[in-house]
Formats: structure tokens, sequence, C-alpha cells
């Protein structure tokens, strides 16, 4: 019997279900590179390259990127060059700083028993357990309400008044990745030999030279995949980002929000294709590097 | 004082979960408070907040309305109600249409050749990856009335020579419900693959040797053996189509409100952030009753997978 | 060397807090005094306190109560990297991101030796435990045994003034094991460091130790040399976890310094023996302990103490020796001979119902307490 035979059902439905899945993406790739600007029916690709851009209409007849007009149409996009901006450098904080008290927390809770336990052991539950919807309101109250008596109180204007914006996102950006990091760390924690550790203190390390030479070394993967977690859920969110972000620090996924309320232009879907295409591409590498990884180590 | 701090296990712990707690205490544990002590206040001429107690959002949450016909002093208004109605209903359709849809798919890549699942799995994942307001703009799309659905079902149509006009599937709330399945059908595939590959193929074998049938084996051995990943999934699932509001947003328009839309727009356009405060608060109530009572019947199943 | 011992432990208690809330001592007033150059294991099944001993040299737990002395300086909350001893773990605990000249010379670098000493000592420290060429390999493509010298060998490359071994053999296959033991002994001998080992293998214990600590529920029952510890157990866990022994229970009929007479009821007659226990006096209720190579099957009629008549019951060939089981007046003894001669003949075997004589001489006939 082959083990891996399945029903004509199961792969029916499975393929359905790939279907499924991927034909938004089909269409919005292929819309992408329609020739008509009110993007509500597809009306063929833009079929010649020409100096400047020849319009009939809604319809664009050539563009001297032809087929791929609505990317360079993206390409000369300032605000979405500054949205991608913000939402990488936001990513980026963000990574670092629960990267780093993710870690030190899911030490602490997998090795340690301490009075505050309990209490940090929940307040990670929370964010996993809650809407997003919650947590984002939330946050945005603790900043009207503190900012508005900050002002106030201290007489604030100009550049020295307290707003939403970038900084605001970060930090809240941080509060929702961290118990997703440290529930990453720990788990990989949880197989930990403390005998490694011994053996090195046994050697001659302190406890410094401990987590640094034997340790850290040895969870890095388990960091690491805390790192890409928390990088992701970042890049991606919307929610949070949505309830406390400000004039100048939109993000990408702000922006499409915004421009699907108003006008929508095959630039968004030239938009939507390229960062599924990054997207791609990350995740193509990551695989690579994970298979190359496990090879090195078996 | 290096010596002290290393005899004192304790206090190595507590140094280490500080800035966590901290971080968490300030940006989670207080908004959530002040959130409560929000919804109990009323609502100031320019849309902030006047400290206060009175249960007034509350009481218009379940129904107490003051506007009301036939110069009545009070009476029912099952607005918000309906909204809570409606929501849950909709979370529960969507966990249902996404476990139906999920588990043949799952099944699928867990009896794969190990070195086809890696594929497989790849193949969830890009979707997954792609960002949550594209994947709606998307079905946006397709959902016009010269969408692509209405197109094909034309031309179906009139391969058969039936009459078609367009459907208008857009802003309604079927539009909504395949949103949010499109949506969250990756991570309930995920789960109930990683709980169905945990099942040793040995078992299938035995079952075939004691005699049961396909139908047998998967009703008596592979269901029961994957629910710890469809308990999972259907956390991850349930608990996020509550709050949503951006599916609801865009594919249901005016059309759709859901509690998501609802506190949204308590404060952005109504500007009342203590009614949204109070509608806050009963989602994030109703969401953990939920949870614990769903976990207390079906175990925690702790497949939570780390994409 | 300037002090005469090695490591001391002065009446060591360690206490843990178990899962359900109570307090349990794993170390129970231990006091060791371990000599310089000498090869000391401490002997026990599991739970006995030996490995919480260990670390506690080591400095991986610190005592509830007592001192830890190495070199005659008192340890207090020392903790490991600042203890000249250097530990072999059960586990070899060797650090996989690391290949095995690196994990040789992780200790040195920790000294802060420069890199041309730390290749000599390396290379030396491979030398010994005939590793040398497999620096550059990693220890998942080792083999247990190999894994095994790494470990020795990165513990030894620091010359440790102690060397502290947690089962270090446990892992290995039998033959592999007993070529390890004379490895180790040898290596020891050689280099005339303190080695104090720890093993639950009495065998172990006996076939390379100078001297042995045999424990059990967190004390030490007996503390002696191999010979001293096999042929006068101190009491009666000792003469029943160190190889065979028969015991017969009795009461004392009298008493004197070299020599007790006990009354066994289990074999109607009184024994004479030798009293091993401290403070025994005449009425007390003793238990008799017999090794089984002790006993010899005589001929009729030699006339000796302990001569008794019994019947035998069951033979077991094993090769080397036939254990014979024999029963007097209801009771079971186990008697065993060497095979001598070849047993190829079935007539050279004691056969099922035989009568035959045991013979016993009194200073192998040990009068313990029956505690």
């Amino acid at each position: 019997m082959n083990p891996f035979r399945r029903s004509p059902f199961v792969i029916t439905a499975a393929v359905l279900v790939y279907i499924f899945l991927y034909a938004p993406i089909v269409g919005l790739i292929l819309y992408s590179f329609n020739a008509s600007r009110a993007n509500v029916t597809f009306e063929g690709f833009i079929p010649a390259f020409s100096d400047k851009v020849v319009m009939d209409g809604s319809l664009v007849l050539s563009s001297p990127c032809g087929p791929f007009h609505w990317y360079c149409d993206l390409a000369k996009n300032n605000d979405v060059a500054e949205a991608a901006g913000n939402t990488l450098t936001i990513a980026f904080i963000a990574t670092i700083i629960s990267t780093v008290i993710g870690t030190m927390s899911a030490l602490a809770l997998q090795r340690y028993n301490f009075k505050m336990k309990p209490f940090s052991q929940l307040a990670l539950y929370i964010p996993i357990v809650i809407p997003e919807i919650v947590m984002g309101i939330g946050v945005l109250t603790l900043f009207s309400q503190f900012f508005g008596w900050a002002n106030e109180t201290f007489n604030l204007t100009g550049d020295a008044r307290l707003s939403l914006g970038i900084a605001t996102v970060t930090m809240s950006h941080i509060a929702f990745m961290v118990p997703f990091v440290t529930l990453v760390v720990q788990a990989r924690l949880q197989g930990f030999d403390k005998s490694y550790e011994e053996a090195a203190m046994d050697l001659g390390a302190n406890e410094w030279m401990t987590f640094r030479r034997v340790t850290f070394p040895m969870i890095l993967p388990g960091i690491m995949s805390g790192a890409l977690l928390a990088f992701t859920l970042s890049l991606d969110d919307f929610v949070i980002t949505f309830f406390t972000n400000g004039p100048g620090s939109t993000t990408l996924p702000i922006y499409v929000y915004g421009l699907l309320r108003r006008i929508i232009t095959p630039q968004v879907n030239a938009l939507s294709t390229v960062w599924i295409l990054v997207v791609f591409f990350a995740v193509l590498l990551l695989q690579i590097l994970q298979n190359r990884d496990s090879k090195q180590h078996s | 004082m290096l010596q002290r701090l290393r005899e004192n296990k304790s206090a190595q712990g507590m140094l280490l979960a500080l800035p966590t707690t901290v971080w968490l205490f300030v940006l989670l544990i207080i908004p959530l408070i002040l959130t409560l002590v929000v919804s109990f206040g009323r609502r100031s001429p320019d849309g902030n907040v006047i400290y206060s107690f009175t249960l007034d959002n509350y009481v218009r949450l379940f129904g107490y309305s003051t506007d009301c016909p036939d110069g009545q002093a009070s009476c029912f208004d099952p607005l918000y109600m309906n909204i809570l109605g409606r929501s849950l209903s909709l979370a529960f359709n969507t966990t249902l249409f996404v476990i139906t849809l999920a588990y043949p798919l799952a099944y699928f890549i867990a009896r794969a050749h190990p070195k086809q699942r890696n594929m497989y799995l790849f193949m969830v994942l890009i979707p997954l990856w792609t960002n949550f307001v594209i994947r709606v703009y998307a079905w946006m799309m397709l959902l016009r009335k010269e969408g692509a659905i209405n197109i094909i079902l034309g031309w179906m149509m009139n391969l058969l020579h039936i009459p078609f006009t367009p459907l208008e599937m857009l802003y309604t709330p079927g539009a909504v419900l395949v949103g949010m399945v499109y949506e969250f059908l990756p991570f309930m595939i995920l789960p109930i693959y990683t709980s169905l590959e945990k099942i040793d193929t040995s078992l299938y074998e035995a079952a075939a040797d004691l005699g049961a049938n396909s139908v047998k084996t998967f009703l008596r051995v592979t269901l029961p053996l994957s629910m710890p990943g469809v308990v999972a999934g259907t956390i991850l699932v349930f608990i996020p189509v509550m709050g949503t509001f951006i599916v609801s947003d865009i594919l249901g328009g005016r059309q759709v409100i859901l509690v998501g839309n609802l506190i949204q727009r308590q404060f952005l356009d109504a500007r009342d952030p203590t009614f949204g405060s109070a509608a806050s608060l009963i989602l994030m109530v109703m969401t953990l009753i939920v949870t614990y009572f769903y976990t207390r019947k079906f175990g925690f199943g702790e497949e939570i997978v780390v994409a | 060397m300037t002090n005469e011992f090695a490591v001391e432990m002065r009446d060591v208690v360690k206490k843990f807090i178990t899962p359900e809330g109570s307090e349990m001592a794993a170390v129970d007033h231990v006091t060791m005094r371990i000599k310089n150059g000498e090869f000391f294991s401490m002997l026990g099944s599991s739970g006995c306190g030996k490995t919480t001993s260990l670390r506690m040299i080591a400095g991986f737990e610190w005592p509830t109560e007592g001192e830890v002395y190495i070199e005659g300086k008192a340890m207090g909350h020392t903790p490991p990297f600042q203890r000249k001893v250097n530990t072999v773990f059960q586990s070899y605990a060797l650090f996989q991101h690391l290949t095995v000249y690196q994990n040789l010379a992780f200790g040195l670098e920790m000294e802060g030796a420069k890199e041309e000493e730390i290749k000599n000592r390396v290379g030396h420290a491979l030398e010994m435990v005939q590793l040398t060429g497999m620096d550059r390999r990693k220890p998942k493509q080792l083999s247990g045994g190999q894994q095994q010298r790494v470990a020795l060998a990165r513990a030894l490359v620091k010359t440790p003034d102690v060397l502290l071994l947690d089962e270090p053999l446990g892992a290995l296959d039998l033959k592999l094991r007993k070529e390890m033991q004379l490895e180790l002994k040898a290596l020891q001998q050689q280099l005339g460091i303190t080695f104090i080992y720890v093993t639950h293998d009495q065998e172990e214990a006996l076939t390379m130790s100078d001297r042995i600590a045999v424990m059990s529920k967190g004390k030490v029952q007996q503390m002696g040399t191999p010979v001293e510890v096999y042929e006068r157990p101190a009491n009666k866990f000792v003469a029943d976890f160190i190889g065979e022994s028969n015991f017969l229970e009795g009461k004392v009929k009298s008493i004197s310094k070299e020599e007790a007479s006990v009354f066994v009821p289990g074999l109607n007659t009184e024994v004479i023996g030798m009293p091993i226990s401290e403070g025994i006096v005449k009425g007390e209720d003793v238990v008799v302990c017999i090794r089984p190579e002790k006993i010899r099957i005589a001929e009729k009629n030699a006339v000796n103490q302990n001569m008794f008549h019994a019947r035998v019951t069951n033979t077991v060939y094993i090769g080397a020796d036939t254990h014979i089981y024999v029963d007097l007046h209801g009771t079971k003894l186990k008697v065993l001979e060497q095979n001598r001669i070849s047993r190829l003949d079935p007539k050279s075997f004691y056969s099922v119902g035989q009568e035959v004589w045991l013979m016993l001489m009194p200073e192998n006939t040990l009068v313990l307490k029956k505690d």
C-alpha cells in the first residue's frame, strides 16, 4: 500500500483550495498591466513604447515603459517611497528592541523563579488572545490622553508638541511583538541542556563569557526565528499602526488602505505585485538558507 | 556586589524580565485599564473624555435608547446588539468554512511525500506573507460587477444560452464572509497540517490491518488525532475575525458593520472615545469568554504554529 | 600541593525543595577526605547523593550546611570558574558549535593563554587520549567513545589538581567501557593527579579505585579500599550492595573482640563469626553475612567450626564459576565454586538432592548489626 496515496476527493479539494488561494493574486498581478487607468475592466496590455505617455480618455495607448507603465509610475511616487521607508525603519528598530528584551524575558521565564513571574507571564499572554483592535485603541487612548495632558501642562507647541508619529508606532509595535519573540525563544530554550553552561563555567568562563561563547551561539537560531517573526509582524501590521500613526509616519499598508478609499489606478496593483514578489523571493531565500543550515548540521 | 547578584537567583530573573514587563505594563496593561476607565466617562463636546462614572455607554450598547419613536421616554434599540450578534455569527461561519476548506488541503500536504511537503507548505505561505490589505483589495477586484468572477460566470452562462445579469457581489455580507475566509484560511491550514503530520503513519496501517476502510480510518483515527490542530486553528481564526474591520470596511462598504467597524468609527468619525472604549471592552470580554470555554472543552492545542 | 588532602567535605548537608514543597536532604552530613594523587570513587545507586556531592566540589551547587575545602581552602560560594578543578560530564557537554580543537582550547582561552601555548597544550592533550588528527572535526561527527575522550581531554588540558568524573563511561558499550576503565586508571597513575569518580557500577569502582565511598540516602555508609569494603563491609547495606551475600539472622550468645558466637534459628545451630559492627552486645539480634565464594563444600568428616549438613537444590553453570543453591533446614544459601576442573562430564556437578557438607571459616563469617 502506497503510504502517500490520497483519494481523488482529497486531491481535487486540494487543487480547488490552491486555486482559491491564488486566483485573487493572479488577478491582481494581471491587472497591474492594465491599459485602462480607470482599472475597472481589463483592457489589455499597453502595446507600444513611446517617449511620452499617450492617452485616449482613460486608456493608455503607449508609454515609455510600455506594458510596465504603472511600475514606472510607481517608481516616481514619492509617497510610496516615504511609506516604504517608514515601514522598514519602524520594522528594524522595533525588531531589534523586541528581540533583545524578548530574549531576555524568555531566559527569565524559562530558568528562574521570581516574585514578578506570574505577572510577566500574564502580560505576555494577553496580546496573543485579545483582538488587535482592542490593543490598538487602548494605546491610542493612552497616547492621546497623555499627550493632551503633557502638551497642556508643559505648554508645548510647534515641534516640541507631543503627537502621534513614528515613535508611537514603533513603541506600540514592540509591545505587540515581544510576546511572540518570547514564545519562540522560550520554545527553543526548552530543549537546552544546562550542562553546556556548567561545562563552560567549569572550564573557567564567568557568567558573561558563558553566555557569549556558549549559550548565545546555541540559541541563536531560535533568536533569529523570533526576530524574523517580529520583523514580519511589524512589516505587515495594519491595525495597531492605523491607530497610532500620524502625519509623516504612514506605512505601506496604511498607504494602500488610503488609496483604496480614493482612486484606484493600476498603480496600486503594481505596488501590490512588487510587494508580493519581494516577499516571494525573501521567503525563497529563507528556505534555501534554512536548508543549507540544516544540511550542515546533519 | 556582583557576588551578591550571583547568589540571588531570583533577582537575576527579575532583572532579565524587567524591561519586557515594564514595557508591556505601560503599553498594554495601562491602556487596558485606561480603556476601562474611559468607558465609564462621558464625551466632551470636542470629542475628548470627561472622566466620571456613568454606565451610559454600556447601557446604550445593550440597547437602551432615549431616541424613541412615539415620544416614549426609553425603548429598546437593538442596533448595537445586532452588530455584536452579526460579528459573532460571522466569526462562527468563517471558522466553519475555513475548517471545511483547510482540512482537505492540510490532509493532502500531510500525506504527501516528505520531499514535496515543503514545497506545498511554501505555496500556502506565500499568500499568507502577502500583506493583509493587498489580499482584501484583490478580492475587491474579483467581486466587482465587472470583475473576473462575473466575467467568467457570464461567459459560462452564455455558453449555456442562459440570460445573465452580472451579480452584485461586492458590498454584501457574502463578500465579507468570502474575504474573511480568504484572509484566515492559511491560519487554519498550518495547525491542522502540523497535528496531522505528527500522526505516526503506522497507525493507518494498523487500522487497515484491523479491518477499517478509509472512511472508518479517517473518522476513528485521523480526525480525533488532528483535533488539537483544529482547536489551535479555531482560536487563530475566531478571535481576529471578531476584531477585524478592514475586510468589512473595504468589501462590505457602509452596508456591513461589525464590532470592529463600530469601534473604529467611534474613535475616528464619531469621535466618541468613551463609547468606543466600552464597545472595545465588551469585544475583549466576549473574546475571552469564548476562548475560555472553548479551551476548557477542547484543550489548548499547543500546535500554535510559528511560521 | 601543600595540603595532604586535595578535597575535603566537612559535615556537608545539601537540602532541596521537592516539587511537593517539602525539604529533602540529598546529602546528609557527609564528611570525606580525599588524598592528593588518589583515585577516589563515590559509589551508590541513583539518588544516593554522590552526584550532588561531586557538583558541590565542582561549584555548581553550594552546601546548605558544612563546607567544601579544596587544597585546604574553604570554597564557600566560590563559583566554578574560580576553582582549580575540572569536570568530565556524564553527557560530555561538548560544545556542538565548536570543533574538537576549539573545545579543548576553550578552557585555555579563558585562562588567557597565548595561541602558541594553546596549540601545544591542545596537541599534547589530544595525544594523551589518542585523538591526534581529530582537531578539525565537530562533536557530531565523532563516535560515542571518541566524544568521551574529547570530554576527558578538554578537562585535562587545563592541568587541574583534581579531576571530577561524573559517570563518564555510562553511555559506552560493555567492551569499550572495560577498555576505558583500564585506560583511565593508567592515565591517572601516569599524571599523578587526584581523580574523584562517581559511578553506580560497583565493578567499575572496585577495579579502578584506591578508595571507595559507598553512599546511600545521602550518607556515606563506608569508606575504604576496595578490599576493605568488599571483605569487611561495615553494615548490612554495604554487604548487600557490594558483591553478593548470604544473610542469616540470629542472636548473640557470646562475644569477645575477635569472635562472636551467634545462634541462628534457621540453621538450628550456633555459628562462630567475626564481629564487624561496633558495639555488639550479648543477647543482641544480629545478621550474619557470608559471601558465596567463601563457603567451601567439603569432604565428609573434615573437622572444623561452622560445619553444616545441607542438600543441593540447584546448580547453575556460569562458565568460569558454578552457582550451587543449597538448603539447610529450610534456610537457603548460595555457594559459588570456581570451575577449576572441566565440567564436560555431567557427573562433575553436584546433583539435585545430593547431601553435602558446607564449611565456613570464622573470619569470613561476618557478624553485623541488624539495622
